[in-house]
């Protein structure tokens, strides 16, 4: 699976992909190959403001507890329900199915100094 | 770092390697989930090279062993292997153990990985002046464990003796020009074995033992598992773990194996004390350990992890010392020391996840898994 080229991506191994104010984010293939098999992902509810930066939930996997962070600020409005049912997605489709929450972003502008895919692959 | 002989059959098969107790050891294949119930539901063959074993032979080595294990050696037969812990002077686990007594004054001994430098060291100063070898193979030769309730079918179709081998005894066989220890135990809850072989021959063994069974094959009967799967399937085994459920700095009578402590075996015949059991008599006598070993089943999807804090009625009675995601149960499940007077079935407790949030748990009985007997 290679790294998609159509997003952003954070030195915390998170992925943000933006349609119009709307920012999908997950974690990286690299993320969940580390993290192993994901048993758990708990993301904050809808409505939650998020900081620049903040914790938008929890992932758990057989090896670790991991917090996500969003890097753009604003607002949860969406929360990826299928992986109440099967947290696995995270594993089997990282950039797809496996996404965690929208976010409707309050400022795009933090996503002008995260990586591209070339970059962010080349950093770990 | 050090490499087992299996090492190229590991990033064959597509293993992640991570580091452990010093070995380059395959963590995982294809997930430890799925790793985990290929070995519960048919079998899974998983590479233990790391682990110490070391040989212990000559005139005195059984009064050796007598001294450091707590259990009784005297009586073990040849062909039979025991489970044991070697304790320090204050009852505090060194390690657990497998003694397998070849002859009697020739015994192998497994050790922990972690554990093996520091016992070779226990073992030179305990020798004393007692006429004994302590030779440690564990660079020599490889382990693999056979997993799962498939194995025995599948051995007994090149061996009739190794299915016939009752729990905890084992055989040492002639394989083409190489000696296999072969023996019924295992870290799983499944039946199976362990095989003993030199390094140099495993590659060759590994085909003789799988026949014709490629263990990559999507529908294979054994399938290569890594230590993450290990690590689930000996928790709901409910089998204790260096650095986990046992420590130096833990009281051996507080860890649930209270089987393998013979706290009298001075009184019997060819008896000696062996190290620890004056403290861990005190402790007995006195009422027993602060704390003990206890299993939880958890509510919800959350995974406890070693170190939570355990609460009973809002006070601090414990700690977590594993925890997974029961890919059996399908629910968490944990190991944790909690106050022995709280250690009966069927308590109420709260894990606190230092992450603002309590899991509800209850205690329960270990194992938390028994494999079904035919």
């Amino acid at each position: 699976m290679s790294t998609p080229t159509d997003r952003k991506y954070t030195e915390s191994h998170e992925w943000l992909k933006v349609d119009g104010d709307v920012v999908t984010l997950g974690v990286t293939k690299f993320a969940v190959e580390e993290l192993t098999d994901v048993t758990y992902a708990q993301m904050k509810g809808v409505g939650t403001d998020v900081d620049a930066g903040g914790p938008v939930g929890e992932i758990e996997s057989v090896k670790a507890t991991s917090d996500v962070y969003s890097a753009v600020p604003g607002e949860i409005v969406e929360v990826n329900g299928a992986l109440d049912n099967d947290p696995g997605l995270i594993n089997t489709d990282p950039y797809g199915a496996g996404w965690l929450v929208k976010i409707k972003a309050s400022d795009l502008g933090p996503l002008e100094s995260l990586m591209d895919a070339a970059t962010y692959d080349a950093s770990h | 770092m050090h490499r087992t002989p299996l090492h190229q059959f590991h990033l064959d098969a597509g293993a992640k390697m991570v580091e452990f107790a010093g070995w380059e050891m395959p963590i995982m294949y294809r997930g430890v989930h799925e790793e985990h119930k290929q070995v519960r539901t048919a079998g899974g063959i998983f590479d233990v090279s790391h682990m110490g074993r070391v040989r212990i032979h000559g005139r005195h080595a059984r009064r050796f062993l007598e001294r450091i294990c707590t259990r009784r050696i005297n009586d073990m037969q040849p062909g039979q292997c025991r489970y044991s812990l070697l304790c320090n002077e204050r009852g505090g686990v060194r390690d657990d153990i497998l003694v397998y007594r070849v002859d009697d004054d020739d015994f192998l001994l497994v050790v922990n990985a972690s554990n093996r430098e520091k016992l070779m060291g226990h073992f030179a100063e305990q020798k004393d002046d007692m006429v004994l070898t302590i030779d440690d193979r564990t660079l020599q030769t490889a382990m693999v464990a056979i997993q799962g309730p498939r194995v025995m079918e599948i051995i007994g179709k090149f061996s009739k003796e190794i299915p016939s081998l009752k729990r905890y005894r084992f055989a040492v066989k002639n394989l083409l020009v190489m000696k296999v220890t072969v023996s019924r135990t295992g870290y799983t809850g499944e039946d199976g074995i362990e095989a003993i072989l030199p390094s140099g021959a495993i590659g060759m063994a590994m085909k003789l033992m799988l026949k014709d069974i490629d263990p990559n094959a999507p529908d294979a009967p054994i399938k290569p598992i890594g230590l993450g799967a290990r690590d689930t399937l000996r928790m709901e085994a409910g089998m204790p773990l260096y650095g986990h459920e046992l420590g130096e700095d833990i009281d051996a009578l507080s860890c649930g194996v209270d089987f393998a402590i013979s706290l009298d075996k001075d009184g019997q015949e060819q008896g000696e004390a062996f190290i620890g059991m004056e403290a861990l008599k005190k402790t007995r006598d006195n009422g027993g350990p602060a704390r003990k070993v206890v299993g939880l089943l958890l509510d919800g999807k959350r995974t406890a992890r070693q170190g939570m804090k355990v609460l009973h009625d809002g006070a601090e009675v414990g700690e977590v010392s594993s925890a997974c995601m029961s890919p059996t149960l399908d629910r968490p499940i944990a190991m944790a020391f909690v106050d022995a007077a709280l250690a009966a079935p069927g308590g109420a407790f709260e894990i606190d996840t230092g992450r603002d949030a309590k899991l509800s748990a209850q205690s329960c009985a270990l194992p938390f898994y028994k494999a079904k007997k035919d």
